[in-house]
């Protein structure tokens, strides 16, 4: 896979499970279930079977609190499972020790969030920076990067915009730069156009198309059937089960 | 450990996983982003800092006042004489001899400003008079003492001339008969003034009057004296060498001189020369200051805990209101050290700023005070220093504990907090 002409991290030998083949699948989970303790205890994630594979654009759909965001964090390493295992390019995940955890966060896993989770006080370049910093980018190549990254998503004229002063569609547009600029496996987005008017949505899920088209492997978790409609294959998930759809 | 290795086996790819330039990078933005607040949060170390530099510095100061109010003169005068020994017959005898050029030799010092020789001439039974003329019927007086001094004695005695001149090195050189009288020896041998070119006859040898001392801090034995050059001493009256040594010094230079002094005049037998130089504060003095600054240092120590608190306070919040970003970073794969050392080193710029800004706030504050008062102000530059450091050991204990909930987050809990 090559997104703007970056090498991505399957370039470097040996930094996956060697059992693993890029057959395989990227995302992996067997019987993960998530309870919350309490009285009762809730159970957000019923015994989830899934696999994504290289390359593929899943949409997850569903309506509140059907566990959309449980998945979402157990797919981003930001949760663990109650039980069940969860292989991530080979890798199992469950148990594995924090910083194995946090490494494949920051190598491997790009996130996009509803709110944008940009940070006001920084310019946009800066914001794609940030996640240069935890994934071990050489410095040398931190902000020859983030540039690339940024004109692929259409926002060299914004680089050193401050986000407050961007629209909202171009506040995602910054999110998704960040959650690329470190070519990672997967990309992860929850409710990505959640906040967003129908033109700006337009554009990011096009700007999505286009990631997918150049091999990103793409979740995208959403209530929104246009959204959701725009993925190659789509589940379906109620009270905490997911059903295949298309 | 074969996983960790499988995850990262080239390490050069986790050699730049954020290192502590980033830290440095990201707290200081961090730091930066919210002047409003950075400026309230420092206040509390700045005053903190000022409040010990101030109190010490003004304690400094006010006991150097004190030093110099008690020791205006005595810090300033030093003197060396000849070591003595009692011989077998009761009577003290000197060890050694001072050598003619010790002025030259004492000005050499670092702090000495000005030395010279003092010695009493043995007149034996000369009489000394104010007219050539003998009088066996005059009635018997006390005769006044005849001193020899090198030139420079005035400043090194703090004396001070009410007419005339003092006499200089030419006149020690050649040994000229001239003499200089103390406002008592010159009452009592009826001289009123120099206008008239008065001599004094010792030994029926003339002596010009060329100068009447009429004030000495030191020494006031001369006020009585007719007082005539180390040199006239040595050709007329066989003086060997100079008794003793008076020296005007450096306040604060006594150590030195004491340290010098004798190796100077006596170099292969310095014990043999007795050097008196001002001595440290008395002992009651000192108690009184150290206690004075023991208490000053409670205050200020008081008023910087307070800062510290402020500082810690204002990090917490701020790790509160920030946990959004915190739950972003994690996401994005920040390790807990990694967030723990941002928020540490974002406390302790905050610190170091107060630190410095309130040393230099406190050195101003000790500066001004002293300039409306007159005084010298005293600060010693390793306080300063240690208090700008001060300020960035606050911030660096201010701010464990919220860096401490800050890594303890969990990312998902922080996400949603947004930004």
């Amino acid at each position: 896979m090559k997104l703007f002409g970056l090498p991505d991290n399957s370039d470097n030998q040996g930094d996956q499970d060697p059992r693993w083949t890029s057959d395989q699948p990227v995302l992996s989970l067997r019987g993960v279930t998530r309870e919350f303790p309490g009285t009762p205890p809730v159970h957000a994630l019923g015994a989830t079977n899934l696999d994504v594979r290289a390359g593929e654009y899943l949409a997850v759909a569903g309506p509140s609190g059907s566990g959309k965001s449980t998945l979402l964090n157990q797919l981003g390493l930001l949760d663990r499972p109650t039980a069940g295992e969860y292989w991530l390019r080979g890798v199992p995940t469950a148990t594995a020790p924090e910083q194995v955890r946090t490494t494949l966060r920051a190598q491997r896993i790009g996130f996009v969030f509803q709110a944008f989770h940009l940070m006001p006080h920084r310019s946009v370049l800066d914001n794609v920076l940030l996640a240069t910093l935890y994934s071990g980018t050489p410095r040398g190549e931190r902000r020859d990067r983030a540039l690339r990254a940024l004109d692929r998503v259409g926002l060299s004229h914004r680089v050193e915009f401050m986000p407050p002063n961007l629209s909202g569609g171009e506040r995602q547009r910054v999110a998704i730069a960040r959650a690329v600029v470190t070519i990672p496996d997967v990309l992860l987005a929850d409710e990505p156009t959640g906040n967003l008017d129908s033109t700006s949505s337009s554009g990011v899920m096009d700007l999505f198309d286009e990631l997918h088209h150049d091999g990103l492997t793409l979740v995208v978790i959403t209530h929104d059937p246009t959204v959701a409609a725009r993925a190659g294959r789509r589940v379906h998930i109620t009270d905490g089960y997911l059903r295949e759809v298309a | 450990m074969r996983l960790q290795r499988r995850l990262h086996p080239d390490r050069s790819r986790r050699a730049d996983h954020f290192r502590l330039r980033d830290a440095f990078a990201e707290a200081t933005a961090g730091v930066g982003a919210r002047t409003g607040r950075l400026l309230l949060t420092v206040l509390g170390t700045v005053l903190g800092i000022a409040a010990v530099v101030v109190t010490v510095g003004l304690a400094q100061t006010g006991a150097n006042r004190i030093n110099e109010r008690f020791d205006a003169v005595a810090a300033r005068h030093a003197s060396a004489e000849p070591a003595t020994r009692e011989d077998a017959w009761g009577q003290s005898r000197a060890l050694a001899e001072l050598p003619r050029d010790a002025p030259e030799r004492a000005l050499r010092i670092a702090g000495v400003r000005a030395a010279a020789t003092v010695s009493k001439v043995d007149i034996g039974d000369a009489t000394i008079t104010a007219v050539s003329v003998h009088d066996p019927s005059a009635p018997t007086r006390a005769v006044p003492t005849v001193m020899a001094t090198s030139a420079d004695l005035l400043e090194a005695v703090g004396g001070h001339l009410a007419q005339g001149r003092y006499f200089d090195c030419g006149h020690d050189g050649r040994g000229d008969r001239v003499a200089v009288l103390g406002v008592d020896a010159a009452e009592r041998l009826g001289i009123g003034g120099v206008a008239t070119l008065p001599s004094v006859f010792i030994d029926d040898h003339p002596y010009q009057v060329i100068g009447i001392l009429d004030a000495t801090d030191r020494r006031t034995a001369l006020l009585s004296s007719v007082i005539i050059p180390q040199g006239t001493a040595e050709a007329d009256f066989g003086l060997v060498a100079p008794q003793a040594m008076e020296m005007l010094i450096e306040v604060g230079s006594g150590p030195v001189v004491n340290d010098q002094l004798a190796t100077s005049l006596a170099p292969t037998n310095p014990q043999t020369i007795k050097v008196a130089t001002p001595g440290r504060p008395s002992a009651v003095q000192q108690a009184i200051q150290s206690e004075l600054v023991v208490v000053f240092l409670a205050l200020g120590g008081v008023a910087l805990l307070i800062g510290g608190v402020g500082i810690a306070n204002v990090t917490l919040l701020s790790v509160m209101e920030r946990s959004g970003e915190i739950g972003l970073r994690r996401a994005l794969g920040a390790r807990r050290r990694d967030v723990a050392v941002q928020f540490v080193i974002e406390s302790v710029i905050v610190g170091t700023l107060g630190g410095l800004i309130g040393a230099a706030l406190g050195v101003a504050v000790v500066a001004a005070v002293s300039f409306v008062r007159q005084w010298t102000p005293i600060l010693d530059l390793r306080m300063v220093i240690g208090a700008a450091a001060a300020g960035a050991l606050v911030g660096l204990l201010a701010g464990l504990y919220p860096a401490t909930r800050a890594a303890r987050m969990e990312p998902v809990a922080a996400l949603r907090a947004g930004l």
